[in-house]
């Protein structure tokens, strides 16, 4: 087991700064050529999502198809980064994606609440790699993390990165329900600390799910660890993001807080389902000049 | 005694800084300024009507998102629950007659015509109110087929329509052809009186208190050739609802709307300018921004006499 991490490691945060600092990034003016590229930066950043207790294979097989052709229309778009799917369904989405270079998420650890044994959740995590996921994304257990338990929340971390090995993990932290930003602070640096390979905001579960100044104490957090150790952690807000105008604003605030080095689907991710075709729409407006309609493009 | 008080209070009114309006869009059930920061000074007579924002492609931009949102949900109400917001809408109209007889005078009409004006557009809130499960009935048909179907057709609201408003009657005009168009369920963002748009505004306040849903009606105002090509190439607007001009320029503009408006087959309607003939509140108003579906639906024949139903 690794060293854990004591509460007082995490600096406390100015709420009002934070607030304020995110709003500014929503000022910056993207046109023209920069928008374009920002555009197909954000679709290549996209984890098509669906996790809905009424999936089908149907339904993974059409967000798998979705994955492969967003809009077969317009030349030279990018590819999504993945799909994230729950775990019964991870080695039909392998299959369909087979060959490609989207990957395939699951989501594990009891999703979306966390409130299991660490054996199960570990078998879990062995089910999704078993069938061929090449992402994990885990939810921390809140109800500790809420009762003080800190080292259980990091322990399970590391035993959960542990089964992973060389599997990229995505920490949870669901930030709607940690409260305040010290305590998504808190939890950012345990994560990161026990060997999280990404944070993420949310589940998509509960609101509210990611907001950019929630992102940004994550994406500081980020820094912060970088500087100090030198390893490189990924970042993945989720939900609520459905513009891309919103999404846009995301990355001005990933380049202005931790540089050009994230601004990469390795490094960088959106959990969203229905972001996609907003920014597809919005890149065929910039093409055509005509405002688009959600009529012309795939069902989400 | 009288006539002392009297010249007290013209005098106390003299001293009194009137509050001058600031006169904003109505988008998605809010109030909001143009993005652009533009504004405008309409003049009647040579007198200025006040400052009204310039609206650009960014605020027709987010009107349509606001109508196409609203839309499904308004359509879903039942055809009487309309007409109970659509005859609110009367209501609220009425309480505000003399605020609405006043700004038509500033927006030079006479006082006869003002009220006669503001007395019909109350009125075709009612007769709309009426027609809104009504229509239906009129104008869907069972038909007879040679085959094993029932066949049936019936009106589906368009969508989300855009209304360029009468210069003539800016508020006649206006209310004349948005209650029909929402009647059935469509959502319409209107391009208020280019030259007269106080009366729109105003109109729109009384909306917002009648329990039309946000983003069923939305006005901007404006310049019509500002934002007569964006409106008209709008993948997501399905219908136009004109007004026909009476000048050359007008009709090139009409022109370029129709030709524009090709791409995603929008139904491009042009309307007399007067509206003021009883005649000019019709169902067909109505039926003229539906789509109709027909549905076959495969039977038996299963009594005797040949009754396929």
């Amino acid at each position: 087991m690794k060293p854990r991490i004591r509460p007082s490691y995490s600096p406390p945060i100015d709420q009002v700064g934070v607030v304020q600092r995110a709003n500014r990034f929503t000022n910056r003016s993207i046109k023209g050529d920069a928008k374009m590229q920002g555009l197909k930066m954000v679709l290549s950043m996209i984890d098509l999502t669906t996790l809905e207790g009424m999936d089908t294979p149907g339904k993974v097989r059409q967000l798998c198809t979705k994955a492969l052709h967003l809009h077969d229309q317009v030349a030279n778009l990018p590819h999504v980064a993945a799909v994230c799917v729950y775990p019964n369904f991870v080695a039909l989405a392998k299959q369909k994606l087979a060959g490609t270079e989207v990957k395939v998420a699951s989501v594990a650890t009891a999703f979306p609440s966390g409130h299991s044994s660490l054996e199960l959740k570990l078998a879990e995590v062995q089910y999704a790699l078993e069938s061929g996921a090449d992402e994990i994304d885990m939810v921390i257990s809140r109800g500790r993390f809420h009762s003080g338990d800190f080292n259980y929340v990091f322990d399970e971390i590391s035993a959960v990165k542990e089964a992973c090995g060389s599997t990229r993990l995505k920490v949870i932290l669901e930030t709607g329900e940690l409260g305040t930003f010290d305590k998504v602070r808190h939890a950012s640096d345990l994560a990161m600390e026990a060997g999280a390979d990404f944070i993420k905001t949310s589940t998509g579960k509960i609101k509210p799910a990611a907001t950019m100044p929630v992102t940004l104490v994550m994406l500081q957090a980020i820094r912060d660890y970088h500087r100090r150790t030198g390893r490189q952690v990924g970042m993945k807000p989720a939900g609520g993001i459905s513009k891309s105008k919103l999404a846009l604003h995301y990355l001005v605030m990933v380049q202005e807080t931790l540089g050009t080095a994230w601004l990469d689907n390795h490094w960088f991710r959106f959990g969203a389902s229905s972001l996609a075709n907003d920014v597809l729409m919005q890149i065929v407006k910039q093409q055509t000049g005509q405002y688009q309609s959600a009529d012309h493009f795939s069902v989400d | 005694m009288a006539k002392t008080n009297k010249t007290r209070s013209a005098q106390l009114e003299n001293q009194r800084l009137p509050v001058l309006k600031t006169y904003k869009m109505f988008i998605g059930g809010t109030f909001p300024r143009t993005e652009s920061g533009r504004y405008y000074a309409p003049k009647v007579k040579g007198q200025s009507l006040g400052n009204f924002c310039l609206a650009s492609r960014k605020d027709l931009r987010n009107s349509v998102v606001a109508a196409r949102s609203a839309q499904p949900g308004w359509a879903a109400r039942s055809g009487y629950n309309r007409s109970q917001i659509l005859y609110r809408m009367a209501e609220m109209l009425e309480g505000r007659h003399g605020q609405m007889v006043d700004e038509l005078r500033l927006q030079g009409a006479t006082n006869r015509q003002a009220i006669s004006e503001v007395n019909l557009s109350i009125e075709r809130a009612v007769y709309y109110a009426g027609w809104c499960d009504k229509f239906q009935q009129v104008f869907s048909s069972v038909n007879p087929v040679a085959s094993q179907h029932f066949n049936f057709s019936l009106l589906e609201p368009t969508g989300v329509v855009f209304h360029v408003a009468s210069e003539n009657q800016p508020l006649l005009g206006l209310v004349s052809l948005v209650l029909p168009i929402i009647a059935s369920g469509n959502t319409v963002v209107c391009l208020a009186s280019e030259n007269k748009p106080m009366s729109a505004i105003s109109l729109t306040e009384a909306i917002a208190t009648s329990d039309v849903p946000a983003g069923v009606v939305n006005v901007l105002t404006g310049h019509l050739d500002e934002l007569s090509a964006h409106f008209s190439s709008h993948l997501d607007i399905n219908s136009i609802a004109l007004n026909r001009f009476n000048s050359k320029q007008g009709n090139r503009t009409v022109r370029s709307i129709r030709e524009q408006a090709v791409e995603n087959l929008k139904r491009v309607k042009e309307y007399d300018q007067n509206w003021t003939p009883t005649n000019r509140q019709n169902p067909y108003l109505i039926a003229d921004f539906c789509e109709v579906k027909t549905t076959w639906h495969p039977i038996e024949k299963i009594s005797a006499a040949g009754s396929p139903y």
